[in-house]
């Protein structure tokens, strides 16, 4: 190792004065520039209050619809009778249909005599909601609209009814009820639940995941992503999550519904029709296209619009801003007259955003892809043009020259001289807009014009189909995917070298 | 050589090399005439798809175009800059049209900011704030991501394709997740557009640092540098007048694209434009759009003379 001695060290300094004298800013400029971003990180914390919003966010929520994105919920409910009569019910647009009988729900049924005060017309009771047990024709009633009705003659009857319902959510969890204890399991803990009377009372200590906030009221039991459920003093409700999509094929409304993939096929290849109008085929394609809770067609259709209005606008924009470009550079078109208007029209049609483009021709042509098409096409017109004037400005003179020389016409002259240096950098520039393009469309049309983005606002809107969400995410990110690879393959190919 | 040679008496190999001329030459003229029918049933069966699943159909819907041009037109020019600065208006009747006064920000007992600066400064903030946090991020991620700097292929390619995820993900649904998380207000606009911004710097930088000179790397490598040091000593200098350049640019697209966040739920003078858009009010739009104008350009300016400041013309090309 060789080591310098004070003189030579001294030559050194000398000679690089620059670098071992340096100026105040040289020095501390780092020090500088992070303190102002870290003092205009802090104006931000204040500015948009991060911490009080941060604080209040409900992060519960922030779970479950992130779980919602993957994975869905069914939702049977347990109802205990006064006189302990139990009923297992799904609700209406449950995932499973209407009358399921999954088997993670056991059900031991029995008859036992009921004894019920009929009454006459007391339609309102009999409205009450599945929940308070009281179902079904012959309106079964409590004794309050029995009082109200004062004409109540009691009947005694056999009814079937479920004796015993145990609910298992995993191999760890499960929940069993009968008439006057549900008993929990999870986790290697047990939680017996008295249920007599009108009052939920836990048998010793709540494991921790259980809570009820007053005594004698609901208890809430956590499972985790398993599920999770309620007890309330007559009402057992249980949610188990299930990973996946429910019904992303056939909706429960579909005579195809929960049919294996081989049933469907051998309906559709050998069975009988199943509506007389249309062939097997033809009626599970229809299914699937009109799905209700995924909407697949409108879906795709949206999907499309988006599609086409990037394309349409970027292929518009690019056939207008070809034309404009020769007008706005300075070295074809000699004239600075010309030269400025074309400039300032550029300017002013990039910097009036796509936004107030796109919120002005939805008032106008009425939300749909028309609208996005306009604003992408008059936004992009002003960028593309931009760089296409940029581009001719900065091309070779001497092909054009050697065009001329030979007596050339002048458009012989910028088909010949000119157009060969610049198309690849145009193509390529517009394929690069068409694909960013896609992107864009999908958030204006949020702004309502048209496209996926609109319906993906909506279905945000609701805070329940984040499953849709999902759905209609995927299929962006597989379209951006796919036009990426395109775009880049065609330019790579047009500019002769790797685009990236 | 006279030019009738040419044509006339071909030797048998000239022959053989004209005809396969021709035949290449007709083969590419195929090609392109091929490709321009395929473009032009794409662009009709695009415009008919379009026409047809738009709720007004192009042809009826024109003319209320013109209407609706006819219909921004304000009551009197000063209008738009009592819009603008929040003065009463003398046409006051009570509505919302006219009620420029009220959205007044007042800072002391009679010194107050007009609602829409106030409105411009938020989605300013939000562009501004949300490019650094995407500057942060991108630049700690970028040099994972290249080639000359991370030998293991599994740590480069996840990096790039979590980039490329955090790119391509809608920022309409990352604003919808967080609005519905954190209630309304500007964060959830910050927080999509940072994630946004995230990725395609970080794609940006990571070309960079690719692109840049090895030796100084080779030279701390030979002294024995770590590899941050390596990194931050030896690449960070020559690639860091890039990487503002680019921040520069990202900050101008930013500033668009906190526009339309705020007017799908964001907050910001997005929200105030679609709904002054939506209500037919002439004075307040113009006004919002006249200050989006000048605010949009002037950033562009001032974001296009210190690019040339620091890396001077060669670094203007449009990114994403």
């Amino acid at each position: 190792m060789t080591t310098l001695n004070p003189a030579e060290m001294d030559e050194i300094a000398a000679r690089h004065p620059a670098v071992f004298h340096r100026s105040f800013w040289q020095r501390f400029r780092v020090a500088f520039i992070t303190g102002g971003f870290v003092l205009y990180a802090l104006y931000c914390w204040w500015f948009f209050a991060i911490g009080h919003v941060l604080g209040t966010a409900n992060w519960n929520i922030a779970g479950t619809y992130l779980a919602d994105w993957v994975s869905y919920e069914v939702r049977p409910e347990v109802t205990i009778a006064d006189d302990g009569a139990m009923k297992l019910t799904f609700p209406r647009f449950s995932p499973l249909g209407p009358n399921a009988e999954p088997d993670w729900v056991e059900i031991e049924r029995g008859t036992m005599t009921r004894t019920t005060p009929a009454a006459g017309a007391s339609i309102t009771t009999a409205k009450k909601p599945a929940s308070m047990g009281f179902m079904g024709e012959g309106a079964v009633l409590g004794g309050s609209a029995a009082a109200a009705e004062g004409m109540a003659t009691a009947t005694t009857r056999e009814e079937e009814v479920v004796k015993r319902a145990r609910i298992t959510l995993n191999s760890s969890t499960s929940v069993e009820v009968v008439p006057d204890r549900v008993t929990v399991q999870h986790a290697g803990e047990t939680l017996v639940v008295d249920m007599t009377g009108s009052h939920v009372k836990p048998e010793g200590a709540l494991p921790a995941w259980a809570t009820q906030k007053t005594p004698g009221q609901k208890i809430t039991l956590a499972f985790g992503f398993a599920g999770w459920g309620e007890i309330e003093a007559g009402d057992v409700s249980i949610r188990r999550r299930f990973l996946g999509w429910a019904n992303f094929i056939f909706d429960t409304n579909s005579p195809f519904h929960g049919k294996s993939t081989s049933e469907v096929v051998s309906l559709i290849t050998s069975g009988d029709r199943i509506d007389a109008k249309q062939s097997n085929l033809s009626l599970a394609w229809n299914n699937i296209l009109y799905n209700a809770e995924w909407q697949h067609l409108d879906v795709w259709t949206k999907l499309l619009q988006t599609i086409v209005m990037a394309f349409v606008g970027t292929l518009f924009a690019m056939l207008l801003a070809f034309p404009l470009a020769f007008l706005a550079a300075r070295n074809i078109t000699r004239n600075w007259f010309s030269n400025q208007i074309t400039k300032r029209l550029f300017d002013f049609l990039r910097s009036v955003d796509m936004l107030i483009w796109a919120l002005f021709f939805t008032r106008a042509f009425g939300p749909g892809p028309l609208a996005g098409m306009s604003a992408i096409f008059f936004t992009d017109t002003g960028t593309l043009g931009k760089l296409y004037s940029e581009a001719l400005e900065n091309i070779d003179d001497k092909q054009r020259e050697g065009v001329k020389s030979v007596g050339a016409a002048p458009v012989a002259v910028q088909r010949y001289g000119v157009l060969p240096q610049v198309m690849p950098l145009f193509a390529s520039q517009a394929l690069y807009f068409w694909e960013s393009n896609t992107r864009s469309a999908t958030i204006i049309g949020a702004v309502g014009a048209g496209g996926i983005g609109l319906k993906l606002w909506e279905a945000m809107r609701t805070n329940s189909d984040w499953e849709n969400v999902a759905y209609m995410v995927l299929l962006i990110l597989i379209v951006v995917f796919v036009f990426d690879g395109i775009s880049n393959a065609l330019r790579s190919r047009l500019m002769g070298k790797p685009a990236h | 050589m006279a030019l009738n040679t040419l044509h006339d008496g071909f030797s048998e190999k000239g022959a053989l090399i004209e005809r396969h001329w021709q035949e290449l030459n007709a083969r590419r003229r195929l090609y392109t005439w091929l490709g321009l029918a395929i473009l032009a049933v794409a662009l009709s069966g695009s415009l008919w798809f379009a026409n047809e699943t738009n709720a007004g159909k192009f042809f009826d819907r024109l003319p209320y175009l013109f209407d609706f041009v006819g219909d921004m037109v304000p009551r009197d020019g000063l209008e738009v800059f009592r819009a603008l600065f929040d003065l009463p208006s003398p046409y006051d009747d009570g509505s919302f049209k006219y009620n420029y006064p009220e959205g007044r920000l007042y800072i002391t007992e009679s010194l107050y900011i007009p609602e829409y600066f106030h409105k411009m400064l938020e989605t300013l903030n939000i562009a501004l704030f949300s490019t650094i946090i995407g500057m942060v991020f991108g630049f700690l991620l970028c040099f994972l991501a290249a080639k000359n700097l991370v030998a293991n292929r599994l740590l480069r390619g996840f990096v790039r394709r979590f980039m490329e995820i955090l790119r391509a993900f809608p920022e309409v649904v990352l604003a919808g997740f967080f609005l519905a998380i954190l209630s309304l207000g500007p964060l959830p606009a910050v927080i999509a557009v940072s994630i946004h911004t995230v990725g395609a710097l970080g794609k940006l930088f990571f070309e960079v640092v690719e692109n840049a000179d090895m030796k100084a790397e080779e030279g701390l490598r030979a002294v024995g540098a770590s590899w941050i040091e390596r990194v931050w000593f030896g690449i960070v200098p020559q690639v860091l007048p890039n990487f503002v350049s680019y921040f520069l640019l990202r900050l101008e697209i930013n500033v668009r694209a906190s526009t339309i966040i705020g007017a799908v739920g964001g907050g910001g003078i997005g929200e105030l434009l679609r709904l002054s858009i939506g209500q037919n009010h002439q004075a307040k739009t113009l006004a919002i759009v006249l200050l989006l104008l000048i605010t949009i350009i002037a950033v562009d300016q001032f974001s296009a003379w210190l690019r040339r400041k620091l890396v001077g013309d060669h670094a203007f090309r449009l990114a994403q």
